[in-house]
């Protein structure tokens, strides 16, 4: 086991292309767990393939541990990685397609069938070690496949999507498991995902990347509470990030936003380092969390009256939009609560909550919070404009 | 009460059906048994006999006089036939393999010229081949025959196997190459064990088509080392004396059948192996 350091990775497929990696800089702990995650095309499986060695970088170097492999082959690095497709060996039972690494590795007999039996022990495969991958099930499959990554001990596990082929149930299961195999284990361990609800559950540390450029690399609380900008911002959190394109307005010296929801007014007084925002075309970012049924103890926050326009009720909550600034508006509601289309209802935002994106590029706006922004320094990567 | 799965065994439509197929397959099979038939007839009853008739009198004479002259042209077609299928079958393994999972920056390109190799008729390359022998010294012998149905060969062989490699994902190769394993133990250990399909159309292909080869044999062999095809034609062609038509086609059923028996032994794994890869699952 050891740590993972990249500095200053890039890599183009040819000069005149576009760049498929761009000063990618962030490192991890021994035993941490790394999640990158993005849409798809955004270059993560790249880097991915790029820590692994099974391509090359163009610039920059990748540390594992002390020791910069970015020159070394595949086979040199000591990494183990699980695939989308698992990639098991068709031709090869469960137990040689374990030992493979081993044999070639040229360990002994006797310790690669202990090793086996470690590791299949571990994940309750023992049953299926004289099948063919052809006879197992999906979830059985990626039980073996991470089963030939654990028992080679490698330094780093990769993990490329290894729960996407898996049905939602499974997948969830699965979930739960990698997570207490890691606590269990502490392995270094970097996994790409594009589903961002794997990327707030697993992982230690989250990079957000896009077109190639990490947006923000922090723990998963960071990157909810605190996105570095719209992006990551409407990424991360299902149901997504409300955004409101307005204009703020200056009111009794306090910077306000003011909603209009076409029943009623409201003014929300902006808590942020309001410097230069007067005045300023920016978007409003709340999540439906955020906006919460209006009660008396918590009197003194804004409200608004609106009118429901839908309900989705999912069980665990109910999905309320309404209609603010002509932006549709999704607030998450307690389950008890069914208002019918039409009625309405009173809302109240907590404006400390507010998030600011300028309108242009995007950009968070008016970080203020000192203890914050220091505690953000290091880690927040913030998105690079040229 | 009548059930649905009870319906009438032989309807008008499946009569039709089995009465083309049984029209078709007598047009097929109609030479084979005119040969079969004058190989075991004697020369008398050829001559008074229709071509369809049963021998009046069944003998072997015409299977054994047959084999006793091309015997060896026989055994040549064999040492012409096995290692050139072999090699250019090996061959064109490795190179699918490059093609498909180790492609380098212009490997499309090589294939596609490689390609325009199975489109070159035989009669193009006589001339450059038999320049090119000759400057090997390999003039006239097995080994340079052997040599021309390899180079010849390894476009076809070349395509099949790369065909059939880009259909296996690249990640068997990456897991591989984490594991540990090189590019020759790759190869050997997780692709070669999935080719059985693949090497057996390669191989009956490459068979039937070195071992029926005519044009390469008579130009590239003299003598005593000419392959079966070519001592066949001898065989038929000689003017002088009567025409022993028995010990012809007795000739050229032994001609045939080593062919015959590829395709019934590895005939399954064809179909199978040609298909492979169109439907995934």
């Amino acid at each position: 086991m050891a740590t993972l350091e990249l500095r200053n990775v890039n890599k183009t497929y040819g000069a005149g292309l576009p760049d498929t990696l761009k000063n990618i800089e962030l490192s991890i702990k021994e035993g941490e767990f790394l999640i990158l995650v993005g849409p798809s095309g955004c270059g993560k499986s790249t880097l991915m393939n790029c820590i692994a060695g099974l391509e090359n970088i163009t610039g920059g170097a990748i540390m594992i541990g002390d020791q910069d492999v970015s020159g070394m082959s595949p086979k040199d690095r000591d990494i183990a990685m699980v695939f989308q497709s698992y990639a098991l060996y068709p031709t090869m039972s469960v137990r040689e397609n374990i030992e493979f690494g081993l044999k070639i590795r040229k360990m002994n007999q006797a310790d690669i069938d202990a090793e086996v039996a470690r590791v299949a022990k571990l994940l309750q495969i023992e049953h299926l070690l004289n099948r063919k991958p052809g006879q197992l099930s999906g979830g059985q499959q990626q039980r073996v496949a991470m089963g030939r990554a654990l028992a080679r001990r490698p330094k780093i596990y990769l993990f490329d999507e290894p729960l996407s082929n898996l049905d939602a149930k499974l997948r969830v299961e699965m979930r739960t498991e990698m997570k207490l195999m890691h606590q269990r284990l502490k392995t270094t361990t970097v996994y790409v995902t594009h589903d961002q609800i794997e990327a707030m559950t697993l992982g230690d540390k989250v990079a957000v990347m896009k077109d190639g450029i990490i947006q923000q690399f922090g723990t998963p609380k960071q990157i909810y509470n605190d996105p570095a900008n719209l992006f990551v911002a409407s990424f991360i959190g299902s149901p997504p990030m409300n955004f409101i394109p307005l204009r703020l307005q200056r009111k009794d010296g306090r910077l306000v936003a003011l909603l209009d929801s076409s029943q009623a007014r409201c003014e929300l007084p902006m808590s942020m380092n309001d410097a230069g925002l007067e005045d300023r075309e920016v978007i409003l970012g709340l999540r439906p969390e955020q906006i919460v049924l209006a009660s008396a103890d918590a009197a003194g926050l804004p409200t608004i009256r609106a009118e429901v326009q839908v309900t989705e009720p999912t069980g665990p909550d109910t999905l309320v939009f309404v209609t603010l600034n002509e932006s549709k508006v999704c607030c998450r509601l307690a389950p008890d609560i069914a208002p019918a289309v039409g009625e309405t209802l009173t809302l109240q935002f907590d404006p400390a909550k507010v998030l600011l994106f300028d309108a242009k590029t995007g950009e968070r706006l008016g970080v203020l919070a000192p203890s914050q922004s220091v505690e953000n320094m290091g880690n927040v990567t913030r998105l690079n404009r040229n | 009460m009548t059930s649905l799965a009870n319906k009438p065994a032989l309807s008008l439509s499946r009569v039709a059906i089995y009465a083309v197929l049984i029209v078709a397959v007598f047009i097929y099979l109609v030479p084979l048994v005119v040969m079969l038939l004058t190989s075991f007839k004697s020369p008398e009853d050829i001559g008074s006999g229709n071509l369809l008739s049963w021998p009046t009198e069944v003998t072997a004479i015409g299977w054994i006089k047959a084999w006793a002259t091309v015997k060896g042209y026989f055994w040549n077609s064999f040492l012409i036939t096995v290692p050139a299928v072999l090699i250019s079958t090996t061959i064109g393994a490795l190179n699918g393999y490059v093609l498909s999972m180790w492609r380098f920056r212009g490997s499309q390109l090589f294939f596609g010229l490689l390609l325009f190799g199975c489109f070159l008729p035989f009669q193009t390359v006589l001339l450059p081949a038999s320049f090119t022998l000759g400057k090997m010294g390999l003039a006239s012998t097995t080994t340079g025959l052997v040599f021309v149905h390899v180079v010849y060969g390894l476009a076809f062989t070349t395509l099949f196997f790369r065909n059939y490699y880009v259909s296996i994902p690249e990640a068997l190769v990456k897991a591989a190459r984490l594991d540990g394993a090189g590019f020759f133990t790759i190869f050997r250990r997780i692709i070669l064990p999935m080719s059985t399909p693949i090497i057996m159309v390669c191989l009956i292909w490459q068979f039937t088509q070195i071992w029926n080869d005519f044009l390469f044999g008579v130009v590239f062999s003299s003598g005593d080392s000419q392959p079966i095809t070519v001592a066949l034609n001898n065989l038929v062609n000689t003017s002088t004396g009567a025409k022993e038509y028995n010990v012809d086609m007795a000739a050229a059923m032994i001609a045939g059948l080593p062919t015959l028996l590829v395709y019934v032994v590895a005939g399954k794994y064809f179909v199978r192996g040609l298909t492979a890869g169109a439907v995934k699952g």
